[in-house]
Parts: structure tokens; sequence; C-alpha cells
């Protein structure tokens, strides 16, 4: 008969393991850098992101075609014209010869922006003071219209101090509406897409790459083997999540920098509440990628669900894009669960507006509780799958 | 000593008997054939082994620890493999060795030796840098049941291991089940293949969730006059009356 050496029993696994949760988040480390596509996910993606809305997609409106129909041609209007000329904003390409043609400039479709003086403008200005412009913009782009009318009213605003400076402030004062932009003065495209584009990319590492992970790993059938083992599920999950936690870290920190240096959009406010919140976000968006891999088992359906319920939402109801003031109520009510809205929110008030911690309580709340809950649905739902 | 214990084992799911009151005892170091056809309950009775799911009824011990109270130690003391791959295709041979290692908390010290023992064993020294994915199929079964029983269990549960395997590797298959067996392991396995059956030191035979015939292969044939394992199977499984359920 054969003959055994004594058997040493293992202690089961009761509490966390270090040596067992290091060993196996070595192992994911070794997934993530193995595979270029996650590679370049989390390290080209954010860059790539961040440049392409940062430049080319912008909402800035540069070098927008004007006409004009000026029949005083006075020192008044020259001066307001230069002005114009002078921006970046505007390039006068025509002068109309009589209010007849107005309707057909704008029927070829070739101006953004047309400018009415009433007739002997200065003289009115200095003598009544009062004089009328006219600003007509092409309203079948309702964003574009009000941004290029924004930017002439406050042309017109500095032409008319300019006016009353030469007159010796003996003319009364204007009554022309001065839009003022607050925060965004030069109303730069980035101040609004950097804080969309940090959401969005948080959301895609955390909830899309730890989804798929876990889903891949019970596609491949290792799942059931390390169910099978000491390690406890909660861990397995844990594990998981832990690199793509590093991951949406250096994440942070290449957009930051990248916004700071590049697009030149400051961080304005504490860096380090900035911090806070971003890291909140980020436990939220990791447990809303380990609920979805509790609910599917394929990698595909994984990547799925997190593009259409997770990354769809961010962009269209998060107010990065379109702003959320105009949708409908069903819509608003929507946006009010999904998660990267607030960290949005937030993050403008923090990085753009430079406001102190005490004016993202709300959000800070709001993302607080959401990730709690989210955390404790998700470990919840792992563990009865397993019975 | 027994290893596995099962007394009147049931699980239900609903008024779905899956296993139907099993019992039977594994000795140390035995090689236990758990056959049965698709839905006679082996799956099932496994997990309920493994520390998996909970029994309805009735008691049983892996390992000499309980399966109802006990599922943790259980998993810690034994080992597992299934048809699918327990192997990360994109970590090294090597690596793999030490993941699992590292996760049935085998010693650091230890972890080296040991994966020199493994490589030689399976005459792959050369291949300790070479990714899984690169190795062909044949090979990754063989490593897939070394790295199963890297930290040295009690038992080691083998589901279909060698389903669509060529007859050479699996022939090398049951050279190191035999081998594991001789260091003390106890081997736990499930298969379709009969001549695999005519390998184990003694075969249980499941029909719709019930024990029916449990014995070695040699008296099994006697009892049931039959030339060879594959005759004693199908003379009970054509008693089943459900199917793949």
């Amino acid at each position: 008969m054969r003959c055994f050496t004594s058997w040493p029993a293992r202690p089961g696994a009761t509490e966390l393991n270090m040596k067992q949760f290091k060993a196996f988040i070595r192992k994911e480390f070794y997934h993530i850098f193995r595979d270029p596509l996650t590679m370049a996910i989390l390290f080209l993606l954010p860059i790539l992101m961040l440049t392409l809305f940062g430049f080319a997609i912008t909402t800035e409106v540069r070098n927008t075609k004007i006409a004009v129909y000026d029949p005083s041609k006075d020192a008044g209007t020259m001066a307001i014209l230069n002005r114009m000329e002078a921006s970046e904003f505007f390039e006068i390409t025509r002068e109309l010869s009589s209010p007849d043609d107005i309707e057909s400039v704008f029927r070829q479709g070739r101006i953004g922006l047309l400018v009415v003086f009433s007739e002997r403008f200065y003289e009115n200005l200095v003598h009544t003071g009062e004089a009328q412009i006219q600003l007509l913009a092409d309203g079948s782009d309702p964003n574009n219209a009000s941004v290029v009318v924004n930017y002439a009213t406050a042309i017109i605003a500095a032409s008319q101090q300019e006016l009353i400076s030469r007159t010796g402030g003996a003319m009364p004062y204007q009554i022309t509406p001065e839009v003022k932009l607050l925060y965004n003065p030069q109303m730069k495209g980035a101040y609004n897409f950097v804080p969309g584009v940090m959401g969005m990319i948080m959301m895609l590492i955390c909830a899309m790459m730890t989804s798929v992970s876990i889903a891949r790993e019970k596609e491949l059938g290792t799942m059931e083997v390390l169910l099978v083992s000491p390690m406890k599920p909660i861990y397995v999950i844990l594990a998981k999540a832990v690199p793509y936690f590093f991951m949406s870290v250096i994440n942070l920190t290449t957009i930051l920098l990248l916004s700071v240096f590049v697009l030149d959009v400051p961080i304005a406010g504490s860096l380090f509440w900035l911090i806070i919140l971003s890291l909140i976000f980020i436990f939220v968006s990791l447990s809303l990628g380990i609920l979805i891999s509790s609910v599917v088992d394929k990698q595909l359906v994984a990547l799925l669900i997190s593009g259409m319920v997770l990354m769809l939402p961010v962009i269209l109801l998060s107010g990065m894009m379109f702003p959320l003031e105009n949708m409908p109520w069903l819509l608003r009510a929507l946006s009010e669960i999904i998660p990267a809205k607030w960290f949005i929110m937030a993050v403008k008030k923090i990085m753009i507006k430079g406001l102190s911690y005490s004016s993202i309580t709300r959000e800070l709340l709001i993302l607080g509780s959401m990730a709690v809950v989210l955390i404790a649905v998700s470990l919840k739902r792992f563990k009865t799958r397993l019975e | 000593m027994n290893v596995i214990v099962a007394e009147n084992l049931c699980k239900s799911f609903g008024s779905f008997k899956a296993v139907d009151r099993i019992t039977f005892e594994v000795p140390q170091g035995e090689i236990f054939g758990f056959l049965g056809a698709n839905g006679a309950g082996k799956t099932t009775a496994i997990r309920m082994f493994c520390g998996l799911s909970k029994p309805t009824s009735g008691k049983g011990s892996v390992a000499g620890f309980d399966i109802w109270k006990q599922p943790e130690q259980i998993k810690a003391n034994i080992g597992y493999l299934s048809q699918k791959f327990a192997l990360y295709e994109d970590l090294k041979v090597w690596e793999n060795i030490r993941l699992y290692a590292g996760i049935y908390s085998v010693p650091a010290k230890e972890i080296g030796p040991k994966t020199d023992e493994i490589l030689h064993r399976l005459g792959f020294t050369s291949e300790r840098n070479t990714l899984v994915s690169e190795l062909p199929l044949g090979w990754k079964q063989k490593l897939s049941f070394s790295v199963a029983v890297v930290h040295d269990p009690r038992i080691v549960f083998l589901d279909e291991p060698t389903s669509g395997v060529d007859p050479v590797t699996r022939r090398q298959f049951w050279e190191l089940i035999y081998d594991a067996a001789d260091r003390g392991i106890t081997v736990f396995v499930t298969t379709h293949y009969m001549d695999e059956a005519e390998y184990c030191n003694r075969v249980s035979i499941m029909v719709d969730g019930k024990i029916e015939a449990l014995d070695t292969p040699k008296k099994l044939k006697e009892q049931f006059e039959a030339k060879n394992m594959d005759e004693v199977f199908h003379q009970l499984a054509r008693k089943a009356r459900r199917n793949g359920a």
C-alpha cells in the first residue's frame, strides 16, 4: 500500500489575505499591459479625446462672415465696424447698398450675421443719446446664432465706451444691452469640454473596462476556477477594480496637465477638492462597472451595455454637449440620475469658476450616496449569483 | 481515511431533484470516476463538494471539512479543473503557476522550486517564459492540471478534463493523474470517455440524480456481464428518464 506523508490542512480564507490579493492584482496589470487595445484606450484615448474636443470639435465661433448695411458711414459706425473687423470672430465680407438686399443675402446663406445701422447714426448718438443698431443672425443654428450675437453685442458695447470717452463723457449713458460672459469671457470651448471629457473618460475606463474584464473571466471560464479557489468573491472583484482605479488616477493627471498646459484651461479653484470629487466619481463608475458585470456573462454584452447605458447618457444628458435647460422635462428628470451630470457640474464650479468646496456639497453628497448604494447593490448581486 | 463522504446528499431546484440521496465514500489516494449522462446531476454534485452550492439536505464532508459549515476550508484544500482552461492566455507559463500558487497561499519561498518541479515533470523547462496562448492545446491541458494541484491539495476535482483532446494527450494526461495519485492526491474525475473509466480505481455511475452503480471497473463488468465499461454505462443510462436537462 502507498504511504502518504502527513497532510497539513490549509486554513480557509476568512479575512483578506494580502499575498493572495497582490498575486491577483499583479495578474490584472499583466492583462492590461499586454493588451495593445486596452493600453490604447487607457493612455491614448484621453489625449485624443481632449485634443479632439479642445481643438477640432469646437463650439467657438471664429471668422463668422458678416454683412453690413450702413447708410450713415460716419465716425460712429466706422468705430464699431473697425472693431468688429479687428476681432478674430468676425470678417466683414459684404456691404449692402440697399435694405432690399437683406433677405437675399441671408438666403444665399453665406453670412452668419447682418449688422444694420440706422441713418445718421453718429449724429443721433451725440445729440439724442440714442442710435439704433440691428443685429440679424441666422437662427437656423440657434446656439451659433446666440454666440454670434453675444460677441457682436460685446463689441458694440466696447465701441460705445470708446465713443463716450471721445466726447469727453458729455454724452448721456447709452442703453445698449451689454451681455457679460462670466467665467469664460472668450467663450472658449475647452472650458466647457474639459469637465465633460473628464467625466466621459473616467466612466469609460472605470465602468467599461472593469465590466468587460470581469465578463471576460466569466466567458473564458476562469471565473469558475476563481470561485472554487479560497479567494473570496468580494476580493476577486475588488482586485479587478484596483488596477482600473490606478489607471483612472493616471488619466485624471494626464487630463489635468493637458488642460492646463495645452488647452490653457486653468484650475481656478482648489486642486484638493477637485481630486476628492474625481475620486468619488471614480468609485461610482467602478461600482457601475461591477454592477454591469454581475448581470452579464459576455464581454460583448458588457461592452454594449456600458456603451449604451453609460456612455450615451453621459454624452447626451450630462449637459456636456447639449444644454439641459432646453430639454423636455422627462429627459431633464432622467439626467438627475446620471452621475456624470453631477460630476461635470461640480468640476465646472471648482475648476472653471474657482468656487469653494461649499458650492459643491450637494454634488458631493449625491455622488457619495450614489457610490455607497451602487457598491452595496453590486456586491450583493455578485454574492447572490454564486448560490 | 476518507477524503469525500456523502450521506443521503440531495440538491433540489424547486421540485426538480438534481441530486437525489447519493451516498458514497472516497478514500485518500483513490482515482474515483464519477460518470453519468448529461443532466444526470454530476456537475451539481461537484458544485456541492467544492463549496459552491449548499445541499438541500443530507450530510457530506470533503477533506475532513463539513460541506454545510466549512466551505471556505474546503476551498483551500481542494484543486479544481473543468473542461474550460483555468490558464490565462496572456500570462506566461511561470506567471500562471505563480498566480495560482499565490491564490492558494503557497509560501513565497516554495513557489520557485515548485515551478521548477512542475516544468521539469512536464518537460516544459524551455517554455518557462512562453505565453500560454502560444502553447499547443495538449500542453495547455497538462499545464492546467499541474496548476490545479500546485498547492498539493487533498483532493482534485476534474470535470471532464479531457474533452476535445486527442488520444495521445489524453494518455499523457492520465499519466499525470496517476502521478498525482501516487503523491497521495485523491482524484475525483468525471468523463465522457469510457476507456478512461477503465483507468479509475472505482467508478460510480449516476442516473437521474441517483448513483445506480459503484464499484471497481472489473467488478462492474462482471456484475453487468459486459465486455467493457461502455456496455455497463449504456445498460444503466438506458434507464434514464431525463436527458440533457
